[in-house]
C-alpha cells in the first residue's frame, strides 16, 4: 500500500464519520442555507411549471457513472428525485434528458421513485426519462427539439456537460425560458457563466440535494465539504510554508 | 425487494472501494470481477438506451407532433446503419463513409455554431450582469485570446507576459474549482455508498 493509498483511506473515512455524525445532528438542528439566486429560482420555477402547465426540463449531462465524472451526475439524480416528487401533479411531467445510457436508466428509475413517494406512480411515463446522443454534440442537438417544442418553461443543466451546453443555452434564450446551469467541467463552467442568467460556481452544483429539500444528509453534506475545505487550506499553507522554509517535497 | 437491491449495491460499493485500497488478492480479485460485470452492464444498458431513443421518436411520429419527420428520419437511418453495421462491421467502408460524410460535417457545423454562439454571448453578458467579476472575466478572456492569436509581427514576449501573468490567476482560480468539485463528489459518493441516496430507484 503506498502512502497515497493511506492518505485516501483516511480521508474516506474521516469523511464518511463526519458524514453519518453532521447527518445525526441536521436531523435535530436544520441547517440555515445561505441564499442562491440559482436555486431560488429553481424552487420558484418548479411550483411555477405546475401552476402554468408547461414542462420542466432537466439535464444531467453525460457523465459516465464509471469515472469520476459521475459525481455530478450522482448529484443531479438526488435533485431530480425531490423535483419529480414535486411535479407529480403536473399535467405535463418534467422532461429528463442525458447523453449516457447508464445514467438514462438511473433517471427514469428515479422519477419514478419521486412519482411513487407522491402516490402518483401511475403519472409517470418512461420516455419522459432521454437518451439524446451519445457523442457531446449529439447530446447538444438531441436536445434543442425538446427546448424547442415540448413547452419548457425551466432548463436544469446540472451535470458532467462541456462546451456544447451552449447550443442548449442559446435555445433556452430564444425560447424565453428560465435556465439553472451547473456542470463540473470548467469550460462548461465558462459557457453558463457567460451565458446563464443563473450560473452555479464549482461545488455549489452539490448543494442540489440540501436546497431542493432533498434531507439532512445533504445538509450535512455540505458541513463536511466546508470542514474538508479548511482542511485543504491549511495543508496548501503548511505545505507553502514549509517550502518556504526549504523542507519542500 | 428494494432492500435486498439497496443491501447488494452497498455491499458491492463497498468490496469495490476496499479492493482499491488494501493489497489483498481475494479483494482484488473479487473487484475486478465486479467491474467487469458492471462494464458488461454498461454495455448493455447502451442499447437499452438507443431502444430508448426509437421509442420516444416513434411516440412522436405516432402523436403526430412538431418535427416527428425529423423523428422518422433518424430511426430509418438507426436502423439502417445498426443493422448494415452488424452484417459488415464497423471497418466496413460504407460505414466508415457514414461517419466520414455526415456524422463529421454534422459535428463541425456545430462546433461553428458553438463558436458563433460563444461570441454572441459574450458581447450580451454585460447586459445581463454588470458586475466587476463580469468585467474581469470578459477582460482575462479578450487578453488570452490577444496571448494566443496570429500576428502579422514577432510579439512573442508580451504574448507570453500576458498568458503567464493571466495564467496565474486563471490557473489558481481553476484548482479551487476543481478542488470544490473533487470534494463535492466525494461526499455524493459516500452518500450513495452509505445508501442515503439510492439513484437506482430504492427510496
Amino acid at each position: 500500500m503506498t502512502i497515497t493509498d493511506l492518505v485516501g483511506i483516511v480521508v474516506l473515512f474521516i469523511a464518511g464519520f463526519l458524514l453519518l455524525a453532521f447527518t445525526v445532528w441536521r436531523r435535530r438542528t436544520p441547517a440555515t442555507l445561505r441564499r442562491i439566486d440559482a436555486y431560488e429560482r429553481l424552487n420558484r420555477e418548479v411550483g411555477l411549471a405546475v401552476e402554468n402547465g408547461t414542462r420542466l426540463h432537466i439535464s444531467l449531462g453525460r457523465g459516465n457513472l464509471f469515472t469520476a465524472r459521475g459525481g455530478s451526475a450522482l448529484a443531479g439524480l438526488a435533485m431530480l428525485r425531490r423535483i419529480a416528487e414535486r411535479t407529480s401533479v403536473s399535467d405535463r411531467p418534467p422532461i429528463v434528458s442525458s447523453g449516457d445510457a447508464s445514467l438514462t436508466i438511473l433517471s427514469q428509475d428515479t422519477s419514478q421513485s419521486g412519482y411513487r413517494a407522491a402516490g402518483a406512480e401511475e403519472q409517470f411515463r418512461v420516455t419522459a426519462g432521454r437518451l439524446t446522443g451519445l457523442s457531446p454534440f449529439a447530446y447538444a442537438a438531441g436536445m434543442l427539439p425538446i427546448a424547442r417544442d415540448d413547452n419548457v418553461s425551466a432548463h436544469v443543466l446540472i451535470g458532467d456537460l462541456g462546451a456544447e451546453s451552449a447550443l442548449i443555452v442559446e435555445a433556452a434564450d430564444r425560447q424565453n425560458a428560465s435556465l439553472i446551469a451547473a456542470s463540473d467541467n470548467l469550460a462548461a463552467q465558462a459557457v453558463f457563466y457567460a451565458a446563464a442568467q443563473n450560473p452555479l460556481i464549482g461545488e455549489e452544483l452539490f448543494a442540489a440535494g440540501a436546497y431542493t429539500g432533498a434531507g439532512s444528509s445533504h445538509e450535512a453534506s455540505l458541513n463536511v465539504q466546508d470542514v474538508l475545505r479548511w482542511a485543504v487550506v491549511i495543508v496548501i499553507l503548511v505545505g507553502a510554508g514549509l517550502t518556504i522554509l526549504g523542507f519542500g517535497f | 425487494m428494494r432492500v435486498i437491491a439497496a443491501a447488494f449495491a452497498i455491499a458491492i460499493s463497498f468490496i469495490v472501494l476496499l479492493g482499491f485500497f488494501l493489497p489483498i488478492p481475494l479483494l482484488m480479485g473479487l473487484r475486478a470481477v465486479l467491474t467487469d460485470w458492471a462494464v458488461v452492464i454498461g454495455a448493455i444498458a447502451v442499447l437499452v438506451g438507443i431502444f430508448n431513443l426509437v421509442a420516444v421518436q416513434m411516440e412522436k411520429i405516432r402523436m403526430r407532433q412538431k418535427g416527428s419527420s425529423y423523428g422518422a428520419i433518424l430511426v430509418l437511418s438507426l436502423l439502417g446503419t445498426f443493422g448494415y453495421g452488424i452484417v459488415f462491421g464497423v471497418e466496413d467502408s460504407f460505414m466508415q463513409f457514414v461517419v466520414d460524410a455526415v456524422i463529421v460535417p454534422v459535428e463541425a457545423a456545430l462546433m461553428a455554431i458553438l463558436a458563433i454562439t460563444l461570441v454572441y454571448a459574450s458581447i450580451r453578458l454585460l447586459r445581463f450582469r454588470k458586475e466587476l467579476t463580469t468585467v474581469l472575466f470578459l477582460l482575462v478572456a479578450v487578453l488570452f485570446l490577444i496571448g494566443i492569436m496570429p500576428k502579422p509581427f514577432d510579439n512573442s514576449m508580451i504574448d507570453q507576459l500576458i498568458i503567464e501573468f493571466a495564467g496565474v490567476f486563471s490557473r489558481g482560480g481553476a484548482r479551487g474549482l476543481l478542488l470544490g468539485i473533487a470534494l463535492g463528489t466525494l461526499l455524493t459518493g459516500l452518500r450513495v455508498l452509505f445508501g442515503v441516496d439510492r439513484p437506482y430507484g430504492s427510496n
